[in-house]
């Protein structure tokens, strides 16, 4: 640390009580409170978004998790009613560096200050961010708190290490919708899809609905008969949080649905668990991919996506070849330019052709850019052969 | 896919000489461009008539050619060197338009040259508003209503069904060059025929005006696999209505949600695949009404622009080499981002650089100099240059980037009572420089964010970031004692010691003290692409008031580089060239132990070369004030050994904070700030003139009237009054009675109080001289001796040269190497010294002596082939000039006073922005050179002979270069007379003919010239509709104007006799002579046109045949 750490809160004390931030190797920043005050706890980690932040925080991938805004000015365009990609905001805390001080859009419905504190999350304003996402950069995620309520750095270390860690945590039950509900498609329904929740964001079912598809979401409890009861003509696992290793559920579930040889796409979460069911493990990565602005390679095409991600964990499948599975033959279908990071998987069946697919990242793309969308189009190319051939 | 290989040799074309709307952003550009098809083992060709920039090095190019950039000279570079392949997406408009020309007249195709990068279709597709707009409304994106009309009539009619006001825009223009708003017809004949003019395609296109709404940029890069990436967006903290290049602006976008900058983004990325820009840069602009987001795409321009420089400098990404190396057939992916490479694997450039920061620019003005140029701005470019600044929030960047302004009035203030409210509010509604200051001040005045926002149309969140500024003013003034937490809120919120004393009426020194006693200071953060995704090998740093900083240690001693600052009338590019050669030259030269030194740069111009990452071992982008150089020095020196900081090579600019970085015990190497005080400080200087036995005009100095008229009395009208201290001769007058002299007074001192008013005789009809020299203690080694075309009394930088000089004997100039080497010597210089004489009579007078790099430095080194500014920056680090004589970077005999025979003669000549500004009443202004500088940029023509080279100079200067036969206009003041008659005689013998008025003609006839006597535009038409000279101008009708100033030539006021004239000729773009020199100068270019087929001969070529007559 520098001669002037733990002086960064005092330097822009503008708003808010002073604010505590310890990580769980005994870092400290201070800073001042933003949105609740109190005290939280999670997995710091950091997303390098320079718009959407209200997607992010609404975002169920982020539950548990302390997201750090490495952008530094937050809230410039407050929150409205059509960003937010759930019900609630997720994020077990929020550090910022200069939050705005009034927001500024036609579609403003007010202050992102205020949507926080509503939902009572605890955040930390006027933190070196930087400084704090090169730390996670160079020793991984880890723990920490925030807090407005603890003023000593020791007693606040001591909890930050009581709490859980993400590796081994299942949270996808906490965040899936507690009832079914269908999403319906728009002019002129084409398929029926039965989409598992494991922590689903708004855009997905919207994106799919665009093209035709009746969206039928269900809880992350859904067993293969709740899925095949929907009769769907391809069935979609979304992103969600945690770690997939415990979500032996889901992957039975499309263990199930592969052998019904019914189309699958998958996203995030989902494509973790498609890797899993076709036998491929899973890992959690240093830092994490979270931001809107990286590389993913198509290898079929070579072409170049800019994309949104949001992930901690990733499937461990080898690149160079092909893999046979039971359910047919697995490719690693996309990587990360930036790490070589696996970003997409693709079963064929042995005619070659395409069965099942999905994606680490994020084609919906709330936030972020747009170029991946196509894979909407794949997924319902895919339902339109195979219902075709069935 | 891998780079192809079926290109061996491109042809680069770069932008020229510097005008308003086409700095240096393209020296950058097409440096960087030279850099990677060297790399890349082509072989490069460049044109550029630019002498002072650092592409027209020979070392960046293969074979450079300083040639006029028209298509009959770029045909003979074509002709000479048969290129492969012609890159003209990194020069600008000027490379654009050059390559758009050689197509259309078939010379591509003749000589079978690929235009890569942007192919002719796309340019067009891109640069014509019609084709431009059908191609947006076929991707569902919107453009502003607008009608495409040919004549004034169809302007007339379009007007009216759009409603007033409408925007006039000619395609084909940079910089909105003939664009404008116009409020009702009389606008429109103005500016629509001034837009007529402008556009080679004359057309013009009339638009809805959507003045007010919110203005973005998005920066696209896309290669040939059709990877696509937005490498910056750009938000303008002016809306609508005031041009990108004159609003503040700031990266990334402030005031967007990701839906709307998705969305944006989208119709960016279709608009340069439908355009068909296969691979390369472009610049998209989009206008969003607040009100609904409604969104409409303004233009694109598919190449290289002012803003590709800002976005590379504000993200790391460098967009020009990226670009270069695409159009060699590279992908994206296949390209590493050079910053965050360095890890244990690399990352790609396909990816969109992410901002953990904010960078704001601030555009640079020199309405000063145009006194009677309309302030007001609009959609027609009026900046000069521009400073950039990062930080970690938006008030950090923006009190950063408005100190790197370097104008007085540019920092905001919270001193003194606030003018009333609603003047303010009114003052607001109109765009001009310094609105921002005025909003501050309304907000001291009670003003609410609401009704700033009505009147100004900056987004409410960035009024209130001023709020927030007022604020913490508010509790700095109030405060008891400076409390640590106030102290770090301030400077968190960029206020410097300056202003924090400003506002509590303290020194600055002591704040600065009373900060640095509490540990206040600031950090350096790094520009790393990627948000600190990925570690950073570039250590390219701005200071933030934060915790942590990255400056990494050092073993190597650093030599600190400051470098110049916004492009500036009178500081301009050439100053950037010589820092980025001391860059070059001393991170391969060892220090004293053999080690070697690291090079540190600072600087805060986005547009320049040494602003790359890569020029210098370390990047500071910072303002050039004491306090934040102090700063980097003070990091610089915890990071290890500091050999020194050298500050002559940036212009003024450094050179006036060498005391200051001394006085705090920083250790400034060359000439010292003592030596640079017995230049500057005229008392000093008349000493050591005097020990030298060197005459100087008879001067004084004033601080009043009453004194300034004892001492004109005394040494007699005319007599020539300016402020002390200054650069570009500005405020420069010469005064010819009492009256002019009281008024100059009473204007003069309001520029600088706290410096007197310096006046000197006035020498005239003397010849003027400029020399640049090296002086190391014991040797002087004389650059290049410059002899004017213009007399002196016309700045030295607004008036064309020769080197070597065309007039002067050996004695002379051994006379002026006798009078340069004692005053480097009796002022102490080490390294460069710029000394400006005048030769009157047969006395020798020194008008004045610069301690450190002058604007001739480039010139000279191109046209003596010897590298001044890198022999400079060593003999500063110790070495003498015999070593680097021995070492080979100086020649081992003789030097630029001493050319061979059979040296080139170079021709320098000055570019003027005249027809860049109007008067309020829509007038350009009047052309007349003075004292006081007023050009922009510089041409160079090179030839084995005079003639020669001034007609290239002109020829690369102008649109109309000199005719070679037609009618001449002559029309000169008395004095003038006897001096005109042999040239005009000569035209005359040439076949001209010739046009005068009455007393002029009257001379003509007496010398056997006859003349055609034309009516002044004071007589009007004649009784029967006999145009007026001013008429048959207008109307084409004559091809050259000598037209000399009657009486005297004071900072540019108009006078209306001449004044017509010289105007129309501007307007048509038709060579206009005001002096007899000049003309004299124009009649031999005009002969050795006419002698015959003129050559074009690279630098390289020149600098061979020299060395061996050496
Ligand atoms: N329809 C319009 N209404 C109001 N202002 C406009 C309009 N079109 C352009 N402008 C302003 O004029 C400036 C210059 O226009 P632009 O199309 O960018 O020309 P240039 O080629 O000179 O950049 C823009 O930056 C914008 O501020
Ligand atoms: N005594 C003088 N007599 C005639 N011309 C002069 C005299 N002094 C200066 N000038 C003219 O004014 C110009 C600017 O003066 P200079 O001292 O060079 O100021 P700057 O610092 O702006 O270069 C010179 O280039 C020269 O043409
Ligand atoms: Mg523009
Ligand atoms: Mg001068």
């Amino acid at each position: 640390m520098t001669a002037y750490a733990g002086e960064g809160g005092r330097q822009s004390r503008t708003t808010g009580p002073p604010a505590l931030l310890v990580l769980e190797d005994g870092r400290v920043f201070r800073g001042h409170a933003y949105g609740a005050e109190g005290e939280t706890f999670g997995e710091a980690v950091f997303a390098t978004g320079m718009t959407g932040y209200q997607e992010t925080l609404t975002d169920p991938s982020y539950h548990r998790q302390v997201v750090i805004q490495t952008a530094p000015h937050i809230g410039n365009t407050g929150v409205n009613d059509d960003d937010p990609e759930s019900r609630r905001i997720w994020v077990a805390g929020y550090v910022v560096r200069d939050p705005a001080r009034v927001p500024s859009s036609w579609r403003s419905r007010g202050s992102l200050a205020d949507a926080l504190a509503a939902d009572g999350v605890v955040g930390i304003a006027g933190v070196d961010t930087r400084a704090l996402t090169r730390h996670l950069r160079e020793r991984g995620a880890m723990r920490v708190g925030i807090s407005s309520v603890e003023g000593d750095p020791r007693a606040l270390l001591a909890r930050v290490l009581g709490a859980p860690t993400m590796k081994g945590a299942a949270l996808v039950d906490e965040v899936t919708t507690p009832e079914p509900y269908v999403v319906p498609a728009q002019g002129g329904k084409r398929f029926t899809v039965a989409a598992v929740d494991l922590g689903i964001k708004a855009m997905t079912p919207h994106r799919m609905a665009e093209r035709g598809i009746e969206v039928h979401v269900l809880p992350s409890t859904s067993t293969l008969d709740d899925v095949l009861a929907v009769e769907p003509d391809g069935v979609f696992m979304s992103n969600g949080p945690g770690d997939p290793e415990p979500l032996e559920h889901a992957v039975g579930v499309l263990r199930g649905v592969l052998a019904a040889g019914r189309p699958f796409f998958g996203i995030c979460l989902g494509n973790q668990v498609f890797g899993r069911a076709l036998g491929f493990g899973t890992y959690k990565l240093p830092f994490g991919h979270r931001g809107i602005n990286q590389p993913v390679q198509d290898r079929t095409t070579g072409k170049v996506e800019v994309t949104a991600h949001n992930h901690g964990f990733a499937v461990d499948a080898p690149a160079d070849r092909p893999t046979e599975t039971a359910y047919g033959t697995a490719t690693v279908s996309h990587v990360c330019l930036n790490d070589r990071v696996v970003e997409g998987l693709e079963l064929r069946d042995g005619k070659d052709a395409l069965t099942a697919f999905s994606v680490q990242y994020h084609p919906e793309a709330a936030a972020g850019p747009h170029d991946a969308a196509y894979l909407f189009d794949r997924f319902t190319d895919l339902m339109a052969t195979r219902g075709s051939t069935r | 896919m891998p780079r192809r290989t079926d290109i061996s040799s491109v042809l680069v074309i770069g932008s020229g000489p510097i005008v308003i709307g086409q700095a240096c952003e393209f020296d950058y550009s097409g440096t960087q461009a030279c850099r990677v098809l060297r790399d890349e083992g082509l072989r490069v060709v460049l044109v550029n008539s630019n002498p002072a920039t650092i592409m027209t090095d020979p070392e960046f190019a293969d074979a450079t050619y300083v040639e006029p950039i028209t298509p009959e000279y770029v045909e003979k570079v074509i002709a000479a060197e048969r290129p492969d392949a012609l890159l003209a997406t990194l020069g600008g408009q000027t490379a654009l338009n050059a390559a758009v020309a050689l197509h259309e007249s078939g010379v591509l195709a003749k000589y079978g040259v690929e235009l890569i990068g942007a192919s002719i279709e796309a340019i067009q597709r891109g640069e014509n508003r019609e084709s431009f707009k059908r191609i947006v409304e076929e991707l569902g994106a919107e453009v502003a209503q607008s009608r495409i009309c040919h004549t004034l009539a169809e302007c007339l009619a379009a007007a009216e069904e759009l409603r007033y006001p409408v925007v006039v825009r000619p395609s084909f223009t940079m910089g909105g060059a003939g664009s404008g708003m116009a409020y009702d017809a009389d606008d429109l004949h103005r500016i629509a025929g001034a837009g007529l003019a402008a556009s080679p395609t004359t057309e013009v296109l009339l638009e809805e005006s959507i003045l007010g709404w919110k203005e973005y940029e998005l920066e696209v890069m896309r290669d040939r696999a059709d990877n696509v990436v937005i490498v910056c967006s750009i938000e303008n903290v002016d809306p609508m209505g005031v041009h990108t290049g004159d609003s503040v602006t700031v990266a990334p976008a402030m005031t967007l949600t990701d839906r709307e900058y998705q969305h944006m983004r989208d119709i960016a990325i279709g608009v340069i695949r439908a355009v068909g820009v296969d691979t390369g840069g472009c610049n998209i602009q989009f206008a969003v009404d607040p009100r609904d987001g409604r969104m409409i795409v303004i233009e694109m321009n598919p190449r290289v622009s002012r803003s590709s420089a800002l976005a590379s400098k504000a993200t790391g990404f460098p967009i020009a080499k990226i670009a270069a190396k695409v159009a060699l057939g590279y992908t994206l992916d296949e390209i590493p981002n050079d910053i965050t490479s360095a890890g244990d694997y690399g990352t790609p450039a396909s990816f969109e650089p992410t901002l953990d920061y904010v960078v704001v620019k601030v555009p640079r003005f020199a309405f000063e100099k145009f006194p009677h140029a309309d302030p007001t701005l609009t959609t027609h470019m009026k900046s000069v240059g521009e400073a950039m600044a990062i930080g970690r929030n938006f008030t950090e960047a923006l009190q950063k980037a408005l100190r790197s302004i370097e104008k007085r009035a540019a920092i905001l203030s919270w001193v003194g009572a606030p003018r009333d409210k609603d003047e303010l509010l009114a003052l607001i509604r109109t765009p001009h420089d310094g609105r921002l200051g005025v909003v501050v001040e309304a907000i001291r005045a009670g003003a609410t964010v609401e009704e700033l926002y009505a009147a100004s149309g900056i987004d409410p969140w960035f009024l209130d970031q001023l709020v927030l500024l007022d604020e913490i003013a508010t509790d700095l003034a109030e405060a008891p004692q400076l409390a640590p937490d106030l102290v770090r809120r301030a400077k968190r919120h960029g206020f410097a010691d300056a202003q924090i004393g400003a506002i509590r009426g303290m020194r600055e020194d002591v704040v600065r003290g009373v900060r640095w006693a509490l540990g206040i200071r600031p950090v350096f953060k790094t520009v790393d692409t990627c948000a600190a995704e990925f570690a950073a090998k570039t250590p390219y740093h701005y200071s933030s008031y934060d915790e942590e900083s990255e400056v990494a240690g050092r073993d190597k001693p650093a030599v600190i580089i400051l470098g110049s600052g916004p492009n500036r009338i009178g500081q301009g590019i050439e100053f950037d060239y010589s820092c980025v050669h001391a860059a070059l030259a001393l991170a391969d030269c060892p220090d004293n132990d053999g080690a070697g030194y690291e090079t540190v740069m600072v600087n805060c111009n986005p547009e320049t070369v040494s602003t790359d990452y890569d020029t210098s071992d370390r990047l500071y982008f910072e303002p050039l004030t004491l306090e934040d150089v102090l700063e980097v020095v003070h990091a610089e020196q915890q990071a290890g050994p500091v050999a020194g900081v050298v500050c002559q090579l940036g212009g003024q600019t450094p050179l006036g904070l060498a005391q200051g970085l001394e006085d705090e015990g920083v250790r400034i190497v060359g000439t010292t700030p003592e030596a640079i005080h017995l230049a500057e400080e005229r008392g000093a200087f008349g000493r050591v003139l005097a020990d030298a036995g060197l005459p100087a005009p008879k001067h004084g100095t004033a601080t009043s009237f009453a004194e300034a008229k004892a001492i004109a009395d005394e040494i007699g009208f005319p007599v020539l009054v300016r402020p002390s201290y200054v650069l570009g001769g500005r405020g420069m007058e010469i005064v010819y009675d009492d009256k002019a002299l009281e008024s100059y007074i009473a204007r003069a001192t309001a520029i600088s109080p706290e410096h007197p008013v310096l006046v000197d005789r006035f020498l005239d009809d003397a010849v003027e001289i400029d020399v640049d020299a090296l002086y190391d203690g014991e040797e002087l080694f004389l650059g290049g001796v410059m002899e004017h075309i213009e007399e002196a009394g016309i700045h030295s930088g607004d008036s064309a040269c020769a080197l070597p000089p065309i007039t002067l004997g050996r004695e002379e100039i051994d006379r002026i190497r006798v009078s340069t080497e004692g005053i480097a010597h009796g002022v102490g210089v080490r390294g460069l010294l710029n000394v400006q004489y005048a030769l009157a009579g047969d006395v020798l007078y020194v008008l004045e002596a610069n301690p450190r790099a002058s604007r001739t430095v480039p010139f000279v080194s191109k046209a003596t082939a010897t590298p001044l500014a890198k022999a400079a920056a060593r003999v500063m680090l110790g070495a003498t000039i015999a070593d680097l004589r021995a070492e080979g970077l100086l020649p081992a005999t003789g030097d630029g006073g001493h050319l061979p025979p059979t040296a080139p003669i170079a021709v320098k000549e000055a570019v003027m922005p005249f027809n860049r500004f109007r008067t309020p009443d829509g007038r350009t202004v009047d052309t007349l050179l003075g004292p006081e500088m007023r050009s922009t940029g510089e041409v160079m023509g090179i030839d084995a002979g005079f003639g020669v080279a001034f007609a290239k100079s002109q020829a690369g200067a102008y649109g109309g270069a000199l005719p070679t036969k037609g009618r001449v206009f002559v029309s000169v003041a008395n004095r003038d007379k006897r001096h005109m008659i042999f040239p005009v005689k000569r035209l005359a013998d040439l076949g001209f003919e010739i046009l005068a008025t009455e007393g002029t003609a009257a001379v003509l006839r007496r010398n056997g010239v006859v003349a055609t006597v034309v009516r002044k535009a004071t007589q009007g038409p004649g009784p029967a509709g006999e145009p007026t000279i001013v008429q048959r101008i207008i109307d084409g009708e004559v091809d050259l104007i000598v037209n000399t100033p009657r009486g005297t030539t004071s900072g540019g006021s108009p006078r209306i006799d001449g004044y017509e004239i010289r105007t129309a000729a501007i307007m048509g773009s038709i060579a206009c002579i005001t002096t007899v020199q000049g003309l004299a100068a124009a009649v031999q270019g005009i002969e050795a046109l006419r002698a015959g087929e003129i050559g074009v001969r690279s630098l390289q070529d020149w600098a061979r045949a020299l060395r061996e007559d050496q």
